[in-house]
């Protein structure tokens, strides 16, 4: 399937633009737009090229290494491929069920994940564009600009984001690079000192994580126009739900079953074992991309294509399991006025939204005494030879699937990390922007933000894993039909 | 009663499974060998990211250890300023840019910083050090020897370079 504006006609004859993250270090992206002498755009595409050769990289391990291997993956949200490839290696070992200790720390390093990912994203990242508007200096358009007109907002995101490092820290008794989870269960249980250490903090951490649901949403309704409709694109959306003791589709970041809605929030499959998800998933190989794109197979390449993250899950689900979040999603869902909310923008309100469950969720479990009990860490079962391990990951749905031969090696792993599962969304947000924005008129720092603005919405693990001094973290260049480089702007 | 804080931090970046960006784990098991010292304390990471702004807090003097793609071999060490940084994703900040996390969160200037940039030649997945890495960690080595023989901004002021064109 060819999308309006992902392959122009008469290539050759337009003049190339590249947004490029960082060139030659591999795990980075760019975009690239065909324009023609009226700067009329003919071509938008989104490269992403992060995760090629990882899936080789795991075959022949030890099953057990694997999920302290996968956190290489990413350097932003090792905690969410940990407990992924765990998930899926708990299944190799023969457990289908944790133990309720393991399980709620599992859930505690998960959620404390959440929270340092969103209070990232959030303050650091997409707050000096919503804050400051796009077209601002780029020199305002940063936490130094957010700092200046909102200092203690930029100094609460750098605390929330320690907060879930600690969590984590304390839950995978590392840094980086920690241990906490193995095939089966946990190897550690928080200590009491630890327990308390993070109990005094938490009820900061919540009030804070509300206040930033109401600057999110302060900020849609100050500029309805604008952040209703950038970028805007009608699209599935596809995400895990958990059940709860009201039944299925409770928000659950950790653990549940497959969902998927068409655009206006029809349910297109429930309840599906995501141990099945090759039934409703496909994913496309496109000659110009090294990223997949998965669609749901039941409506085909076509139409299948889908969005995850915050702004799915928030939609997809009935209910949040904590009091002050689900508050907030019903204000979310009020304002949305009964329809779903396509817009890209909206993504870091719903963002917010889960960071405020995140904090509410880490305060319930450390009020739970099993969080402390070493006594009952792992389970054990019957050894089997292939695993998939789900989980909702801060940029949406990440898989992990493996297959293990009688000398406990991998002989198979298929991820779909939550950058692929937008590709296809990331791409036709860019497209609406390219539209919007850029068609036929001069290419400016200024304009050339408005399609980062767009990517920056999802998030993408586009620099994961791999970075080096040296690099400019992003470089725009104009090319001429004849391939030479004309003209270039380069962000610091 | 609080933490007794080692005044020099020594940030190690990198992912020690992608080739040459392992040149800062690589310096970073070397350091965590030697014998313990309040001197100096070491923060291990894949990425710089906000948080390392509060490892700055009460220092008084700051080393940033990261392989380099382009970058002078077999090593450069030069002075940092605080920059901020904005990239399009949220994925990790330059050192400048944790300089400049820090000036404006605590409202203070952060301690003198300097890079110790080891030039990489070979970031593939999977990969080894190539062998020019390998040279040029044994080159960084002995310049971080030498540095922490006289951890003082004076002593790193008269052995550091004019810091690159950021451009």
């Amino acid at each position: 399937m060819t999308f309006n504006l992902e392959t122009a006609e008469h290539p050759e004859k337009l003049r190339r633009v590249a947004i490029d993250p960082v060139s030659r270090v591999e795990g980075h992206g760019k975009v690239t737009l065909l324009l023609d002498e009226h700067n009329k755009v003919h071509q938008v595409r989104l490269h992403i090229v992060e995760f090629r050769g990882f899936e080789k990289f795991i075959q022949g391990r030890p099953y057990w290494e694997v999920p302290v291997m996968v956190q290489r993956l990413c350097g932003i949200c090792p905690v969410s491929h940990h407990l992924a490839a765990s998930k899926a290696m708990d299944q190799i070992v023969g457990v289908r069920h944790l133990t309720p200790t393991a399980e709620k720390l599992r859930r505690l390093m998960h959620y404390g994940q959440m929270l340092q990912s969103h209070a990232l994203h959030f303050f650091h990242l997409c707050s000096p564009d919503l804050l400051f508007g796009f077209d601002s200096d780029v020199a305002k358009r940063n936490i130094v600009g957010v700092a200046e007109k909102h200092p203690e907002t930029a100094k609460k995101g750098v605390l929330l984001r320690k907060f879930g490092q600690e969590v984590i820290r304390m839950t995978a008794g590392k840094r980086v690079h920690g241990t906490g989870a193995i095939p089966g269960g946990m190897n550690k249980a928080l200590s009491r000192a630890e327990r308390d250490e993070l109990l005094k903090d938490i009820y900061h951490i919540v009030a804070w994580s509300r206040e930033a649901v109401h600057l999110a949403r302060e900020l849609h309704a100050t500029n309805p126009g604008l952040y209703n409709s950038f970028g805007v694109f009608r699209s599935n959306m596809m995400s895990l739900v958990g059940i709860d003791e009201q039944g299925p589709g409770t928000l659950d970041f950790y653990h549940g079953s497959l969902r998927a809605r068409d655009d206006n929030g029809k349910l297109l499959f429930d309840g599906v074992d995501y141990c099945n998800y090759q039934q409703v998933i496909e994913e496309e190989v496109k000659s110009w991309s090294y990223m997949k794109f998965p669609y749901i197979k039941a409506i085909g390449k076509a139409q299948g294509w889908y969005k995850v993250g915050p702004l799915a899950r928030v939609q997809n689900c009935d209910r949040i399991p904590t009091p002050l979040a689900e508050m907030e999603r019903r204000d979310f869902v009020d304002y949305a006025g009964g329809t779903p909310m396509h817009a890209p923008l909206a993504y870091h309100w719903t963002r917010m939204i889960e960071m405020l469950h995140a904090a509410e969720t880490i305060k319930d479990l450390l009020h739970d005494d099993d969080v402390l009990n070493g006594e009952q860490l792992v389970e054990q079962g019957e050894r089997a030879w292939e695993g998939v391990g789900v989980i909702e990951a801060p940029r949406g749905t990440l898989f992990h699937h493996y297959q293990v031969n009688e000398d406990d090696l991998v002989t198979m792993c298929n991820l779909i990390v939550s950058t692929t599962n937008n590709n296809q969304a990331m791409n036709e947000a860019i497209r609406h922007v390219a539209r919007r924005y850029l068609h036929g008129r001069e290419v400016t720092e200024g304009l050339l933000n408005h399609i980062e603005v767009a990517i920056r919405a999802f998030d993408p693990c586009l620099s994961c894993a791999t970075h080096a001094l040296g690099k400019m973290p992003l470089e725009v260049e104009l090319v001429d039909a004849g391939g030479e480089r004309i003209h270039a702007l380069a962000r610091q | 009663m609080s933490r007794a804080v080692a005044p020099l931090v020594i940030f190690a970046v990198g992912n020690p499974s992608r080739g040459d960006d392992a040149l800062g784990p690589r310096l970073a098991e070397q350091l965590a060998a030697l014998p313990p010292t309040p001197a100096w304390e070491l923060v291990e990471d894949f990425q710089l990211q906000v948080e390392h702004s509060l490892d700055l807090c009460d220092r008084q003097l700051a080393l940033f250890i990261d392989a380099g793609s382009g970058t002078p071999a077999p090593f450069s060490f030069y002075p940092l300023n605080p920059r901020a940084a904005f990239g399009p994703s949220s994925h990790a900040l330059a050192p400048e840019a944790v300089l400049a996390v820090f000036a404006q969160t605590q409202q203070a200037a952060p301690p003198p910083a300097y890079v110790l940039c080891v030039r990489g030649e070979d970031f593939s997945l999977g990969a080894p050090l190539s062998p020019a890495a390998e040279t040029h960690l044994a080159a960084a080595w002995a310049q971080l020897e030498t540095l922490l023989a006289q951890p003082t901004p004076a002593a790193w002021a008269a052995l550091a370079t004019a810091a690159p064109d950021p451009r």
